[in-house]
C-alpha cells in the first residue's frame, strides 16, 4: 500500500461496535446486569464464602456450628492427607485429555474436510450418544468392561490380559470412562476451529513442497490451535474434578480428589476440610489454565 | 453553489477516529438529480463521507443538509436517503420480495405489495421474488440491493462501491444500466468508488478524494484534461510528469525550460507561475516521430528520445521513450494503420499541442496517486 | 472487505493440486486409502462412541432374573418399555428433571443472550473484567461449584428448602457461561452492515432488532438453549450438592446403585437418545427443506 492512510482500514468502525455514546454504554450495562448479578450471587459470593469456610475451626461440626479461627492449618492438613489424590486426579485427567485429543482430532478433521455433504450428519452423530444420561453411559461401560464382559474376555483370549486380569476396577477403566465421557468437549471446539481453516491453505502447503505430515505440522495444526486450547481445557477441567467415573468404574484405590471432596461434604459433613480441598483444586486448575493459555498464546478463549 | 430544492450539501464536515482524520473539513454541494462520484483510493475517506450522509456515522464537526433541512443529527431511519451497500447487505433470512418490501413496510405503506412487484419488474427480477439472496447470482443480488433502496423513492441514493463484487463484463453492463435508471427517475446519486473508469463513465461530477480532502472536483473531462494536482493527474488515467523551470508567463501562455528545450503551456492549464513545475502530458496526446522527420509549427517538441520498449495492445501501441536526462516517457499511439510502427532503439522526437499539456507545482510528489498493483485489489 | 469465500467452493477443490505434482506417484490404491484414512479413523471413533448406546438399548429389552439389570443379557422382553413408571419414583424424577431443565434453560438463555449482546454490541468500561467473570465458572470443576453453593445454602440456613429452587439456581449458573459463549460466537460472526441496512430502510432500533438482529441471531440462541438443556438435564455433580431430598433423573440413577438398577432405567436412556436424535434429525431436514 502506498498511501499512508490506507493502513487505517478505510476508517470503518469494527463490526458491531457502532457509535459508542455514553447512552449505548449504559444500555450495555443494563443488558449485562441481570446475568452478572446471578454470577455474583451464586458464583463469586459462594466462592468467597467457601474460602472462609476453609478457614473454620475443624473442631466444630455440622450440628454444633463452626468457629472462625483462620485455621490456615486446614490447608496443610488437607495437602498432607490428600496430595496423592490430587496427583492421581491430574494424572488421570491429563491422560484422558491426551486420549481425547488423539481420538477427537481425526474425527474433527474428518468432519471439517473429508465428510463432504455428510458433514452435518456426522456432527449430529458426534453429539448423539451424549443425549443419553452420563450416568447410564458410564454404567454401560462398567458392564462392557466387567470381568464377564466382551472386552475383558477378548483381551484374555488373545492373551494381552492374563486370565485373572481385569479391566473394571483398574485405572484403565477410569481413564477410559473419562476419555469417553468428555470426548465431545474436545471434538466440537476442534471442529469449530478446523472448519474455519481455509482448505486452500492446506493445498498451498502441498503446492509448496510440504509432505502431508509437514503440511499438517506447519499449517493445519497451528491454525487449529485455538480449538486445541479450548478443547483441552473443556476436557481437562471437568475431568480433573469428576468423581463419577472413579466411583462407577474404579474402586477406592482409583478415587480422585472429587470423590474426597464429595465424601467430605455429603457424607462426613466436614465442611472446613471439604472447603479447603475445593479451594486448592480450584486454585491449581486456575493456575494451570492461566499458564497454559499464556503458553499457547491464545489470550482470547472460545 | 446552487441552492436548488433538494440539493445535498455538506458543510465543514470532519470525522476523526482517534488521531486519524478520515474526513477533513469537507464542504461540497450536489445538485438535485445529478450523478455524483466520490473517487479515491481506499482509506481516502470517501466511504466515511458516504456513511455520514447516510447517518451511519456521526461527523465530529460539520453539517449535512438536504435542501434547507439540516439532517446532521437525524437517525438513519429518519433520513430521506437510502444506500446500496458494498457487497449488498441483503437480509439472508428474507426472500427477495421481503427484502425489497422491507423499507416500505417499516414506513407503513399500504400498497407495498404492488410497489414491490413493480420495482422487481423494473430490475427484471420478478421470477425470483420468493427466492433467498443466497440463491441469486452476484449481478442479480446487485439489482436486488438497488431495488431495495430505490423502491423507497429516496431523495438521495448512496452507492458504496456497488459494482465492486461483479466481474468486468457485468460491471460494464451495470454501469450503463445504473446511468439509465438514474436519468429516468431523476434521483441524486452519490456513488463511492475507487475505479476511475467507473466514475468517469457514469458521473456528471467527480470529486477526487485523498487523505480526507477533495483534491479536485468537476466534470470528468475537465478533471482528466486539466488536473490541478499530481494526485489527480496520476489517479485519473496516466500522466508523464517532467520537471521544468518556468521562464516567463503571459495571460495566454507560460514558457518553461525543460532540460534545455523550450516548451509552451496554456495559461489556463498552468497551476504554478514561477520556479520549478511539473509539466504534465497524457501519453495519448504525444506523437512520436522519427528524429527530424517533420517540422511542427506551433507544437511543443521534445527531441533526443530513444524508443526503449514497445507493447502492442491491439487498439493502440504503447511506447516507452528514454529521454537524455534518464526519464522514460509513455506514448500511446492509436493503431490507425496510417503510420509505420516504431521499433526498439529508434531515435524519436516527441510532439504535442500546447493546449494538451498542463503545469503543476513541483513541490508535489510526482508519484502521488500512482496506482500500484495492491491498489487495484 | 471482500470476504466472500464460501466453504463449499474451497471444499470442492480438494483434489485440485494433484495434477501438477511430480511423476513418481504413489500407487493408486495407496493414495485412495491415504485420502480416506482420516475419514475412516473418524468413523471408527464415531462407532466407538455409540458402543455404550447399543448396550443401553440392548439392556432395555433385558429381563433380569433378579430385581436389578445386571451386566449380562438374560432374556428378551418388551415388558420394560410398557412399565417405565413401575420402579418407585422413576417417573417423578424424570418429571422433576424436565421441570428443572426447562426452567433453567429459559432463565439461562434469556440472561445469557442479553449478556452476549451487551458484550458484543456495546463497548463500555469493565468489559474485559466481565468476560473474565463469565469465563471463571467454566474453569471451575463442578464439584467445587456444587460444594460452594451447598456451603452457602447451609450457612444461610437454606438447608431445609434445598430442592427445585436451589437446583435451578445452580443449573442456571453453570449453563449461563456456555450460553454467553455460544450466542457471542454467533453475534461476532454477524455482518453489522445488515443492521445498518435495516436502519437505512426506515427500521428504528426496535424494528431493526426484531426484524433483522433477532432472526439472524436465532440459530445461535437455539443452539445455546439446546446446550443448556442438555447440560442441565444430564447434570449430576452440582445437582447432588444442591438437591437436598429432591431426586432428579441422574440422582435416581445414582441412587439405584445401592438398590440395584431397574431395567426401565435403560428404557429411559434409550428414549432420551432416540427422541433427541429424532428432534435433531428432524430439525436438520426442516432446515434443508427451506434454504
Amino acid at each position: 500500500m502506498t498511501h499512508p492512510a490506507s493502513v487505517q482500514s478505510t476508517g470503518e468502525t469494527p463490526p458491531g461496535t457502532g457509535t459508542t455514546t455514553p447512552q449505548r454504554a449504559r444500555r450495555g450495562w443494563l443488558l449485562l446486569v441481570p446475568g452478572m448479578l446471578w454470577l455474583a450471587l451464586f458464583f463469586l459470593f459462594p466462592t468467597v464464602q467457601l474460602f472462609f469456610t476453609s478457614l473454620y475451626d475443624p473442631a466444630g461440626s455440622y450440628i454444633s456450628g463452626y468457629q472462625m479461627t483462620w485455621e490456615f492449618r486446614n490447608y496443610l492438613d488437607a495437602v498432607v492427607d490428600t496430595w496423592n489424590l490430587f496427583a492421581r486426579s491430574f494424572a488421570y485427567a491429563g491422560i484422558a485429555t491426551a486420549l481425547c485429543l488423539i481420538l477427537g482430532y481425526p474425527l474433527a478433521y474428518a468432519i471439517a474436510f473429508k465428510a463432504g455433504r455428510w458433514k452435518n450428519v456426522m456432527l449430529v452423530l458426534v453429539i448423539a450418544p451424549f443425549f443419553t444420561s452420563f450416568l447410564l453411559r458410564t454404567l454401560s461401560w462398567a458392564a462392557i468392561l466387567s470381568d464377564q464382559g466382551p472386552v475383558t474376555q477378548f483381551l484374555q483370549t488373545i492373551a494381552i490380559l492374563p486370565d485373572d486380569g481385569r479391566l473394571l476396577a483398574t485405572p484403565v477403566a477410569v481413564i477410559a470412562g473419562l476419555t469417553y465421557n468428555f470426548l465431545p468437549f474436545m471434538t466440537l471446539p476442534l471442529y469449530a476451529s478446523l472448519d474455519k481453516v481455509d482448505y486452500r491453505l492446506i493445498e498451498a502447503a502441498g503446492d509448496l513442497y510440504s509432505s502431508p505430515v509437514t503440511g499438517f505440522r506447519n499449517v493445519t495444526f497451528p491454525l487449529s490451535l485455538p480449538g486445541v486450547v479450548s478443547g483441552t481445557l473443556l476436557t481437562f477441567i471437568p475431568a480433573s474434578g469428576d468423581y463419577i467415573n472413579a466411583e462407577l468404574l474404579g474402586t477406592p484405590k482409583q478415587y480422585m480428589i472429587g470423590n474426597r471432596i464429595q465424601a467430605a461434604f455429603i457424607t462426613e459433613k466436614d465442611y472446613p476440610l471439604a472447603a479447603s480441598l475445593s479451594i486448592i483444586l480450584m486454585a491449581i486448575v486456575l493456575v494451570m489454565v492461566i499458564f497454559y493459555v499464556r503458553r499457547a498464546g491464545t489470550e482470547k478463549l472460545v | 453553489m446552487s441552492q436548488g430544492g433538494r440539493d445535498l450539501r455538506l458543510e465543514g464536515v470532519t470525522k476523526r477516529f482517534g488521531d486519524f482524520v478520515a474526513v477533513d473539513d469537507l464542504t461540497l454541494s450536489v445538485p438535485q438529480g445529478s450523478f455524483f462520484a466520490l473517487l479515491g483510493p481506499s482509506g481516502c475517506g470517501k466511504t466515511t463521507t458516504l456513511r455520514i450522509i447516510a447517518g451511519l456515522e456521526d461527523p465530529t464537526q460539520g453539517q449535512v443538509f438536504i435542501g434547507e433541512e439540516d439532517i446532521t443529527g437525524l437517525r438513519p431511519y429518519k433520513r430521506p436517503v437510502n444506500t446500496v451497500f458494498q457487497s449488498y447487505a441483503l437480509f439472508p433470512h428474507l426472500s427477495i420480495a421481503e427484502n425489497v418490501a422491507f423499507g416500505l413496510r417499516r414506513r407503513g405503506i399500504k400498497d407495498f405489495k404492488s410497489r414491490t412487484r413493480d420495482m422487481l419488474g423494473l430490475v427484471q427480477l420478478e421470477p425470483y421474488a420468493d427466492r433467498r439472496p443466497a440463491q441469486l447470482s452476484g449481478g442479480q443480488q446487485q439489482r436486488v440491493a438497488l431495488a431495495r433502496a430505490l423502491v423507497n423513492e429516496p431523495g438521495v441514493l448512496l452507492l458504496d462501491e456497488p459494482l465492486g463484487a461483479l466481474d468486468l463484463k457485468l460491471r460494464r453492463q451495470m454501469q450503463i444500466e445504473l446511468k439509465r435508471i438514474q436519468t429516468e427517475i431523476d434521483v441524486t446519486f452519490v456513488h463511492v468508488t475507487h475505479d476511475q473508469e467507473e466514475a468517469m463513465t457514469m458521473a456528471d461530477t467527480i470529486a477526487v478524494m485523498n487523505n480526507g480532502v477533495i483534491e479536485q472536483m468537476g466534470h470528468p473531462e475537465e478533471l482528466y484534461e486539466n488536473p490541478e494536482t499530481t494526485f489527480v493527474a496520476n489517479f485519473l488515467g496516466q500522466s508523464n510528469l517532467i520537471v521544468t523551470e518556468v521562464l516567463s508567463s503571459s495571460p495566454e501562455r507560460v514558457s518553461v525550460d525543460c532540460h534545455g528545450q523550450q516548451l509552451e503551456i496554456d495559461s489556463a492549464r498552468s497551476h504554478t507561475d514561477s520556479g520549478r513545475g511539473w509539466l504534465g502530458v497524457r501519453p495519448e496526446k504525444i506523437t512520436a516521430t522519427a528524429r527530424g522527420a517533420e517540422g511542427r509549427n506551433g507544437a511543443n517538441l521534445l527531441s533526443g528520445g530513444r524508443v526503449s520498449d514497445v507493447s502492442f495492445v491491439g487498439v493502440s501501441t504503447q511506447y516507452l521513450v528514454a529521454m537524455p536526462w534518464g526519464q522514460e516517457l509513455m506514448v500511446f499511439e492509436q493503431n490507425t494503420g496510417q503510420r509505420a510502427q516504431l521499433r526498439n532503439g529508434d531515435e524519436v522526437d516527441l510532439a504535442w499541442a500546447p493546449e494538451h499539456a498542463f503545469l503543476l507545482d513541483a513541490r508535489q510528489d510526482a508519484h502521488a496517486g500512482v496506482m500500484t498493483p495492491e491498489d487495484l485489489e | 472487505m471482500a470476504t466472500t469465500l464460501t466453504r463449499g467452493a474451497s471444499g470442492a477443490a480438494t483434489s485440485g493440486g494433484t495434477a501438477r505434482q511430480a511423476p513418481p506417484r504413489k500407487p493408486r490404491l495407496g493414495r485412495w486409502m491415504a485420502d480416506r484414512a482420516v475419514l475412516f479413523i473418524g468413523i471408527l471413533v464415531l462407532v466407538y462412541t455409540f458402543v455404550p448406546i447399543g448396550y443401553i438399548i440392548a439392556l432395555s429389552f433385558n429381563q433380569p432374573s433378579g430385581r436389578s439389570a445386571t451386566a449380562a443379557f438374560e432374556a428378551f422382553t418388551w415388558g420394560n418399555w410398557s412399565t417405565i413408571c413401575d420402579p418407585d419414583g422413576l417417573c417423578e424424577s424424570i418429571r422433576l428433571s424436565f421441570a428443572v431443565s426447562i426452567t433453567a434453560t429459559i432463565l439461562a438463555t434469556v440472561l445469557g443472550t442479553l449478556m452476549a449482546f451487551a458484550l458484543v454490541r456495546h463497548s463500555f468500561r469493565g468489559r474485559a473484567a466481565s468476560n473474565l467473570v463469565i469465563f471463571l465458572p467454566m474453569a471451575t470443576p463442578e464439584v467445587v461449584m456444587g460444594a460452594s453453593l451447598l456451603a452457602m445454602f447451609v450457612s444461610l440456613g437454606f438447608d431445609s428448602v434445598l430442592g427445585f429452587i436451589t437446583i435451578v439456581l445452580a443449573h442456571v449458573l453453570f449453563c449461563l457461561s456456555f450460553v454467553v459463549v455460544t450466542v457471542k460466537a454467533r453475534l461476532v460472526g454477524m455482518d453489522s452492515r445488515l443492521e445498518q441496512a435495516a436502519m437505512d430502510l426506515y427500521a428504528n432500533e426496535w424494528q431493526t432488532f426484531r426484524r433483522v438482529t433477532l432472526p439472524l441471531a436465532m440459530p445461535g440462541i437455539v443452539a445455546a438453549a439446546l446446550l443448556a438443556f442438555s447440560l442441565s438435564f444430564d447434570d449430576f455433580i452440582v445437582t447432588n450438592f444442591t438437591a437436598g431430598q429432591s431426586v432428579t433423573f441422574p440422582l435416581y440413577v445414582y441412587g439405584s446403585k445401592l438398590k440395584g438398577f431397574p431395567p426401565q432405567l435403560f428404557v429411559v436412556g434409550s428414549l432420551m437418545f432416540l427422541v433427541s436424535f429424532a428432534i435433531v434429525i428432524g430439525g436438520e431436514l426442516w432446515r434443508r427443506r427451506r434454504p
